[in-house]
């Protein structure tokens, strides 16, 4: 087969990517060059507005798995993968401003293996580290993998060539500064992005003749095909079988809203640090406590530029439609057949007139660098700061650390393109994602909050609990259908989705009956150096915003919580 | 010295004047594209996607840099020397 490429851009479209890279380098440059208070203001933090904090914290989250993962299972599954907002965030999210954010604001915590060390002591720091380091790889991986098929979609090169390539990228994009100015960046992003899939939807819907067209594809393509998700299913968010995998409807609303909803989803948000730090670099505990609330508006309306375009896909693009009847087509952006993760870039080769093709290739692009760089970055601090530093070299010059730090960036680079082959086996990048983040984030969640808010579970506890947590699923995981590839045995009859659900839960009950079966035999630290840590022991005005009273309805964090709840449910009764 | 003067506005690096010089280069170029192309819209059917892609950009850019100009944002000085690289973790 001759190099076809999937997506044809040509020089308007490269003018639009280099435009960007223009800005995104420029302001990186000013921020390390100091050139002006301005640029320093608008990194410094502890001093934004909360409306910039807020696009910034959902900006850093809609990455790959926002953008790719979720327009692949809507070609898949449909409407149900709104669960992953409506369900899977937004509940979360306005949690984490109301409740979370201001203890989090007052006590000086300010990483995960931070709070470990200092709750739980070394044993807890160490396990909590070492998972965090792999967790940071594995999802890099993705980043990269998501990169690489962009790479061969606009060149045509082979996966491993456009891997590699894509790193080179990436470690280009650290080493000249990229991340220095993560959130004018974020902000930056956020805007290609819309601008780049919005008219996805809207070219997409009046291609099918609006909503009505694309239900009654929808409805056409199931019927005429057995062992696909019945039109019924791909379009009413509940009670989302198709998603979940289980057949009763009532265990399916129970795995959506305790699986995804609960355990998923607030083990994410209350415990990525990555996105509680844009909150913490606004002006005030009040504006702290919006960031995630303000985020939480645009966030509800992302599914209608990324699982809609998903929908339309698998009804306008002929390789899609195809593969959902159950064909294997070839091509595909990694060369060896087509996936449900092509979906959307399928879709802008069918739909997007060049210059658009550039911005949605633009913000595609960024986002994926942003968030495999973040990641990145991430695993090098952890490592040469809390591992490195911490067991293997305590004490030595800064030098030495930072020498460390760069060794680890490229040798986690290298990694990654390991890591993206292995994301590469999965046809859907969600399944896989969501499997991770069941090992990795169920099992902190479950230590984090009891610790946070019991000031009574002890250092074993919290070192045992994380490690069984994560043993356990990955325990089921090889129980159940795929998950983990040829390792999984389908003992359990469930894949797909409903066995990352099942994983997190595991991993969670376990972490949580063993937190609490453990401290009742162990010794507590005492309630002195609790303080900042667990809540009960943080003085309530370190907490508190005294300024909030004075604001108007619409500024307050409260009221603004119920606006967007309220929203959220009237989205979940009409789809 | 007053209150008043130890503040700046931020000026061009306010992020509102960048986010509107961005989206108002794409406007630019996607207006000119769509007036130059004389390409039928065979992807897009009847909707000239690249022209109101083109204003509808156009239209946010301008509404973000009038926002920066009504309601400024002012910048303590000495602000740059609390900058520096984020956390990453």
């Amino acid at each position: 087969m001759t190099p076809l490429t999937i997506i044809h851009a040509n020089a308007v479209d490269y003018l639009v990517l280099a435009t960007y890279f223009v800005f995104v380098l420029g302001i990186g440059w000013l921020a390390r060059a100091k050139v002006s208070d301005s640029v320093g203001f608008f990194l410094s933090g502890r001093s934004l507005p909360a409306w910039v904090t807020g696009l910034a914290f959902i900006s850093a989250n809609l990455g790959a798995v926002e953008i790719m993962g979720m327009s692949a299972t809507g070609a898949q599954i449909g409407l149900p993968t709104v669960h992953y907002f409506w369900v899977g965030a937004i509940p979360a999210m306005l949690f984490l401003g109301v409740v979370m954010m201001p203890f989090y604001y007052g006590s000086k915590v300010r990483s995960v293996p931070e709070f470990m060390l200092r709750r739980f002591g070394p044993p807890a720091h160490l396990v909590n580290s070492l998972l965090f380091a792999v967790a940071q790889l594995l999802i890099a991986g993705v980043n990269l993998y998501l990169l690489g098929i962009i790479v061969h979609a606009l060149l045509g090169w082979p996966l491993w060539l456009a891997l590699v390539v894509a790193a080179v990228i990436v470690l280009s994009y650290i080493t000249l500064g990229g991340l220095s100015a993560a959130i004018y960046n974020e902000v930056l992003q956020f805007f290609v992005i819309v601008a780049g899939l919005l008219p996805l939807t809207i070219i997409g819907l009046e291609k099918v003749g609006g909503w009505g067209g694309l239900e009654d594809k929808i409805r056409a393509a199931a019927s005429a095909h057995q062992g696909i998700a019945p039109a019924s299913q791909q379009l009413s968010s509940w009670p989302g079988q198709a998603l979940s995998g289980f057949h009763s409807p009532f265990w399916s609303v129970v795995g959506i809203v305790f699986g995804l909803g609960f355990v998923l989803s607030f083990g994410y948000w209350t415990t990525n640090f990555v996105e509680v730090q844009r909150a913490m670099a606004s002006n005030s505990i009040s504006a702290g406590r919006k960031t995630p609330i303000i985020g939480a508006f645009p966030k509800m309306f992302i599914p209608f530029i990324t699982v809609v375009p998903g929908m339309i896909a698998a009804v306008v693009v002929t390789e899609i439609a195809h593969l959902k009847a159950g064909g294997h087509p070839a091509g595909g952006a990694s060369g060896s057949g087509v996936t449900y993760n092509d979906a959307l870039l399928y879709l802008m080769r069918d739909l997007l007139p060049n210059g658009l093709i550039g911005i949605a290739i633009t913000g595609l692009l960024a986002s994926f660098m942003a968030g495999m760089a973040a990641n990145i970055s991430a695993f090098n601090t952890v490592l040469s700061y809390d591992l490195w530093g911490s067991y293997v070299a305590k004490d030595r010059a800064d030098s030495h650390y930072v020498k460390v730090g760069r060794i680890a960036t490229v040798v986690a680079t290298v990694i990654a393109i390991g890591t993206a082959l292995v994301a590469s086996n999965f046809s859907n990048v969600m399944d896989y994602l969501q499997t991770l983040f069941g090992f990795f984030n169920a099992p902190l969640f479950a230590t984090f909050i009891i610790g946070m808010f019991w000031k009574r579970m002890t250092p074993t506890a919290g070192w045992v609990g994380l490690v069984a947590g994560t043993l356990a699923a990955l325990v089921v995981a090889i129980l159940t259908k795929g998950t983990l590839g040829g390792l999984s045995t389908g003992l359990i009859g469930i894949g797909g989705q409903g066995a990352a659900f099942l994983c997190a839960a595991a991993a969670f009950v376990v972490d949580a009956v063993l937190s609490v079966g453990l401290s009742a035999v162990t010794t507590p630290k005492p309630a002195s150096e609790l303080r900042g840590l667990v809540y009960s022991e943080t003085p309530r005005e370190e907490r508190t915003d005294p300024d909030e009273a004075t604001y108007p309805w619409y500024q307050r964090t409260l009221p603004l919580a119920g606006v967007a709840l309220a929203m959220v449910i009237v989205l979940n009764a009409i789809f | 010295m007053t209150e008043e003067q130890r503040h700046h506005v931020a000026g061009a690096f306010d992020i509102r004047n960048v986010i509107g010089a961005l989206l108002g280069i794409y406007g630019v170029i996607m207006v000119v594209t769509g007036l130059v192309s004389n390409e039928a819209p065979a992807k897009t059917g009847q909707l000239h996607a690249d022209l109101w892609a083109g204003i509808v950009l156009l239209v946010v850019a301008v509404v973000f840099v009038v926002w920066a100009r009504v309601r400024p944002v002012a910048v303590p000085k000495g602000a740059a020397e609390h900058g520096g690289e984020e956390d990453q973790v």
